[in-house]
């Protein structure tokens, strides 16, 4: 039995939950949000999470109905990330580990999405698409090691749906990617775009500004098409973002099913953020009954950054015999999936 | 006729078939449901022209590639070559080790690289780019002596002598060798020794590129 905190800060959510032995005892959450147009910076998001990161934990136990001695494990995303709101998590995990002298675990980010989506699944071996605003990567389990086959060679496709809400305007609230997938329902245009994969690898920054000259003539680049008489194409923002995302998802199940003929595998789990699009989900649906295959996704609750993937991935970890010293308890803004050894698999 | 499936790849169905009565493989890229039939028609059509005349230029070049019978847009087949004793390069290595051991198998493996790493260049000397490296895209037919080298898959394919091009091939392939064959971490060493030798003049600077396209790789920032 392996009753674990875990404390999630990242990006621009922060969150604390707690895991007992596999159940889900709580699980609370706060997102920072900035005004249409604008991003979050590092700063800002870290203040933000400071003012919230004391009041979730003291939730996050009332909810679980638990003293801090009922804990076993404190864990901490230790990266990747942005430095300064990782930090938050970090310094508290720390002093709440001395303060109630637990030990102290720091969990990959990217191993939490995956362990938490098997774990809510009971996908065995499935290949992991793990999309968010930050990554993109195609994942398989082989030999302890979780090894990214295909990924994005520049921004991820939740940095590319940002950004683009951030040209046309969209609220964040409560994110960008959803927003875009509501206004892309009324979309009936097709527009074409370019469509961008390299082997078992993806690119999303052409696209990127490919669109953003769609919807904002004046910032084109290429001057040379300057015939007066030839009328400018009018699109709605709606068939953009249906045409964006039609685009960019066609993009990941291509690259998803090559993974899954490359591995012979016929499993699918969807994880991190841009994974609880039900548009992504439905089209990675049809690719599976295509090949009789069977595909796995996670709702927001579990989908979106949050504390209990880190319990989660820290219990197994800790299961496992994972030990970690205070003076290994620091944050990395870079760690790759397939740094982790996964010993907790037995496969 | 209803033709026995053979397999199904990432990119299509695989029946055995005949073209005026020669038996042959024949590819099927059927709709993908999944995305908007303008992109489905678009890609399709993209895919089967890259890989006949892929096909072609590697003819012309004296590199192995499935001949290429007779293609048809509207049905979306491709009638070729069929290799029906041949396996793939990943099966081939996963095998070697499986039977003689890691070290036995090392020299084996050197040999077989180097000459993957040969043709990779000869095949970047004439500017083809294969734009899907894996070892699951590189058969190994045994002929009288030993084995013939033959890729396959060339749907991802373009010509272009762009050193940027040359250089992502590359990458895409040292990444495929990393995730799927984890064990044997020589293995692109060999290939790329290889390759330097065949692959022409611009040999530097397609080097240079490939750092560079590395670089990228991992200076990437990652954030949840």
């Amino acid at each position: 039995m392996v009753c674990a905190l875990g404390i999630e800060g990242s990006a621009n959510k922060i969150g604390v939950g707690i895991i007992n032995n596999g159940k889900v005892l709580a699980n609370v959450r706060r997102t920072y949000i900035t005004p249409p147009g604008e991003g979050f910076l590092p700063k800002e998001t870290a203040k933000h999470h400071r003012e919230a990161i004391l009041g979730l934990v003291q939730a996050s136990l009332k909810e679980a109905q638990l003293k801090p001695a009922d804990l076993d494990v404190i864990c901490y995303t230790k990266g990747p990330g942005m430095a300064p709101p990782l930090l938050v998590g970090a310094i508290v995990a720390r002093t709440l580990s001395l303060l109630w002298q637990k030990p102290l675990l720091g969990v990959n980010h990217c191993i939490g999405h995956i362990e938490m989506g098997r774990l809510i699944t009971g996908a065995q071996n499935p290949i992991v698409l793990y999309v968010s605003g930050g990554n993109t990567q195609v994942i398989a389990y082989s030999n302890k090691r979780y090894r990214i086959f295909g990924e994005t060679i520049d921004i991820a496709v939740g940095n590319c749906l940002d950004r683009f809400a951030r040209i046309i305007k969209l609220s964040n609230d409560p994110s960008p990617g959803y927003n875009i997938e509501q206004l892309a329902k009324q979309g009936k245009q097709y527009i074409k775009l370019p469509y961008v994969v390299k082997g078992m690898d993806v690119s999303f920054s052409g696209i990127l500004s490919h669109i953003e000259e769609l919807a904002d003539p004046s910032k084109r680049r290429n001057k040379r098409k300057k015939q007066q008489d030839e009328p400018e194409p009018e699109y709605s923002q709606a068939d953009l973002c249906y045409s964006l995302q039609e685009t960019i998802f066609a993009m990941l199940v291509e690259i998803t099913e090559r993974a899954m003929a490359h591995c012979e595998s016929n499993e699918v789990l969807i994880v991190g953020g841009v994974g609880c699009n039900e548009r992504l989900q439905q089209m990675m649906g049809i690719m599976c009954e295509e090949r009789n295959g069977k595909v796995f996704a996670i709702d927001e609750r579990y989908c979106i950054d949050n504390g209990l993937m880190i319990a989660h991935a820290g219990a197994e970890m800790f299961k496992a015999g994972a030990q970690m010293p205070l003076e290994d308890a620091f944050v990395t803004q870079r760690y790759r999936t397939d740094e982790v050894l996964v010993n907790w698999r037995k496969d | 006729m209803t033709l026995d499936i053979l397999k199904q790849g990432a990119e299509g169905r695989l029946y055995l078939g005949e073209f005026k009565g020669e038996s042959c493989l024949i590819k099927e890229r059927f709709v993908k449901k999944y995305r908007h039939p303008d992109l489905d028609t678009q890609i399709t059509r993209q895919r089967m022209k890259a890989e006949v005349k892929a096909a072609g230029r590697c003819l012309a070049a004296g590199i192995l590639a499935p001949r290429i019978f007779h293609s048809d847009l509207n049905t979306h087949k491709l009638y070729m070559e069929y290799f029906g004793s041949a396996q793939t390069a990943k099966q081939f290595i996963q095998k070697t080790v499986n039977e003689s051991g890691e070290e036995q198998a090392k020299p084996l493996l050197e040999k077989l690289c180097t000459q993957i790493g040969g043709i990779i260049g000869k095949m970047h000397a004439n500017n083809i780019i294969h734009g899907d490296l894996t070892t699951s895209n590189i058969l190994i037919n045994p002929n009288a002596t030993g084995y013939d080298i033959i890729f396959i898959d060339f749907g991802l394919s373009h010509y272009n002598q762009a050193t940027e091009d040359k250089g992502v091939d590359l990458y895409v392939l040292e990444r495929a060798l990393l995730s799927t064959h984890s064990e044997q971490p020589y293995l692109f060493d060999y290939i790329l020794a290889a390759y330097q030798k065949e692959c022409g003049k611009d040999e530097e600077a397609v080097l240079a590129k490939f750092e560079e396209v590395r670089a990228r790789g991992r200076k990437r920032t990652m954030i949840g």
